[in-house]
């Protein structure tokens, strides 16, 4: 027989006495890694969605305004293509996508149009570069979500984003905005000539309410010949991680582009990061709230335990068990519990979020491996302090007072 | 001597007052002696038994044991002579609801950290010595009280303790029990000369005493102690 001993008989031998305590400790944590699961995913979905705004960053020729970019006049001034490989040249990191392209208002017939030249992704992926710096984004991830570094990629799920990246825009093939298509009475499959060239539409994009609606997309290099500025664009269009953008990623682009204009479209980006905070406080506020009333919950179990075994911590003191050994004694106990809270907690809390996260919150939760130790330290920290405070006065008592406790 | 006890008082606040539950006791106990303490309820008799060991403060007063003064010592040095010199044997028993017969009468080994092997012969020893040997994997709420408070007695023992402070054993017990309880600790006292200090309520178990104290209202009203009567 020793005092460990003793305490793992006491555990086994009141058995609905370790099911209470062990249930009051894995309800806590359970709730804990379940909704703290489910946030970290919704935080990713939120901070996935505010991406989808679009292009948060412009790089313009030093002497343009953002009036140029939208107005795109015809001598609005221009920077090289270089330019973008410069940019995956660097380490700069929370560059996520980026698309150059080079606009000028055109006349076809007696209508007044914007041509916009981008970059199809097939052409993108021509370019090793800049397949390896992720930009096709050929995993979907969310680079302004907590937990992941600032420099991660994603792909593009938003339709309006998707038309950014189109698979293939052959040569003297175009795609129109919805107005644009009224306007010109253009269809699918139908023609337009574009400063003498013909070409075929094929496709009319769907009503987005930007200036988009109002443009015709041809291939960059096409447009480039059409408009006698070869190896030039209007604009970079970037979409960077709205984290990384208010540590300095605009100054990082400026240094790496000295003879350009780089500015953030502050609108999006200032919703990107108070969404981000307001999830995270609210994730926060959570935590503290459960935290609290799963702790209380498991200190009010260890403090009722102690209590009702006050004439028993009377008992072993009269026979001559110090405090220490009390201590020892309830900490051994309270440690236990911890750990097997902790983990059935883990368990039950991640099954909850697998099951629930979907059906409630229509997102996937995987399993979050590192909760696992979170939980044991969290649930063991927990137990520890609920016990030392009725510990501490139980042995603290005369001996006396403690036996005639019943 | 073994253990003496000078001017003892023990002061409580009650209603804004205080009460004297000891009101300056003295008394001296010889090694193997056999003391019965005995007076009306409230009188301090309890109070007293606890209190000689640290288990009530005392408010002052003198108690000297085995020839060291234990008044004022530390709660560590007054637990550590609990631990090693002095048995407890309750009117509640103040056995260990979930631990089984041996288990409960090795509590006090467990404390000394002896070897568990040396722990269960021991108590093997100890157990055949009350005669509960057949009842060595039993709870307490498997025992009669007769049985249980046999245990208690096998526990206070085990540790071969110097002294064992009774507080009314036979409290609990029927009048044949109390006689079966008694006579195991006049035997525990002849066989193996270990003091023992009994409080109790009957004349019948105060006769088992060779030494006698009286209280009342805290004081010591009669005693056939040499050399405090």
């Amino acid at each position: 027989m020793t005092i460990s001993k003793l305490v793992f008989i006491e555990l086994w031998k009141r058995k609905s006495q370790l099911v209470t305590g062990l249930l009051a400790i894995t309800l806590g944590i359970a709730v804990i890694v379940a909704i703290q699961s489910i946030s970290v995913v919704s935080e990713q979905n939120v901070a996935r969605n505010l991406d989808n705004l679009g292009a948060n960053i412009l790089v313009l020729p030093q002497g343009a305004s953002i009036d140029d970019y939208y107005t795109s006049d015809i001598d609005a001034p221009t920077l090289p293509m270089d330019y973008v490989e410069r940019i995956l040249n660097s380490t700069i990191a929370g560059v996520d996508n980026m698309s150059p392209k080079l606009t000028r208002r055109i006349k076809i017939g007696y209508q007044s149009v914007v041509l916009t030249g981008i970059l199809p992704k097939s052409e993108i992926a021509s370019k090793p570069l800049w397949q390896s710096s992720g930009l096709l984004g050929a995993e979907l991830k969310t680079a302004c979500a907590p937990g992941q570094s600032a420099n991660q990629s994603h792909g593009l799920e938003d339709v309006k984003l998707q038309r950014k990246a189109i698979d293939t825009l052959n040569s003297q093939d175009c795609l129109a905005g919805s107005q644009v298509a009224k306007r010109l009475k253009i269809s699918p499959n139908g023609h337009v000539n574009l400063l003498g060239e013909n070409f075929r539409v094929v496709k009319i994009l769907p009503e987005t309410g930007t200036v988009d609606d109002d443009r015709i997309f041809a291939n960059l290099r096409d447009v480039q010949h059409l408009l006698g500025i070869e190896n030039q664009v209007s604009a970079i269009e970037i979409i960077g991680c709205c984290n990384a953008i208010s540590v300095g990623l605009l100054g990082k682009l400026r240094n790496i582009l000295p003879d350009t204009r780089v500015t953030s479209i502050n609108q999006i980006v200032s919703t990107q990061i108070e969404t981000n905070q307001l999830m995270k406080k609210i994730t926060l506020v959570m935590l503290i709230i459960i935290f609290f009333v799963g702790g209380i919950s498991i200190g009010n179990y260890i403090w009722a335990n102690v209590n009702e075994r006050k004439k028993e911590i009377g008992i072993l003191r009269m026979m001559g068990a110090g405090r220490f050994t009390i201590y020892r004694m309830f900490l051994l106990k309270a440690l236990i519990l911890g750990i097997g809270g902790g983990i059935i907690g883990y368990c039950l809390g991640t099954l909850a979020g697998v099951i629930l996260g979907p059906y409630f919150a229509g997102i996937v939760v995987r399993p979050v491996y590192i909760y696992l130790l979170w939980s044991i330290l969290l649930s063991v920290a927990i137990s520890l302090a609920g016990s030392l405070f009725p510990t501490y006065l139980a042995a603290k008592f005369d001996p006396h007072s403690n036996l005639q406790e019943e | 001597m073994i253990l003496q006890g000078e001017n003892i008082l023990k002061q409580y606040h009650h209603n804004g007052g205080l009460i004297n539950a000891l009101d300056h006791v003295s008394f001296t106990v010889n090694k193997g002696d056999f003391v019965t303490v005995t007076g009306p309820s409230g009188s301090g008799k309890s109070t007293l038994l606890l209190a000689l060991f640290g288990l009530i403060r005392l408010t002052s007063g003198n108690i000297i044991f085995d020839g060291k003064k234990i008044d004022n010592i530390s709660d560590r040095r007054l637990t550590e002579i609990r631990k090693k010199s002095v048995g407890y044997i309750l009117q509640s028993f103040a056995l260990i609801p979930y631990l089984t017969t041996i288990q409960n009468v090795m509590i006090p080994l467990a404390l000394e950290k002896i070897t568990f092997r040396e722990q269960v012969k021991r108590a093997h020893e100890i157990l055949d010595y009350i005669g509960l040997s057949d009842r060595i994997e039993h709870l307490p709420r498997e025992l009669s009280a007769g049985q249980q408070q046999r245990v208690a007695i096998a526990r206070s023992i085990i540790h071969r303790p110097q002294i064992i402070m009774a507080d009314e054993p036979t409290g609990n017990l029927d009048p044949a029990l109390s006689l079966e309880i008694l006579g195991f600790l006049k035997k525990i006292n002849q066989e193996n000369k270990i003091t023992i200090m009994m409080v109790t309520h009957s004349p019948v178990a105060a006769d088992y005493g060779t030494m006698k104290l009286h209280l009342n209202e805290g004081k010591i009203a009669e005693s056939n102690n040499r050399l405090f009567l």
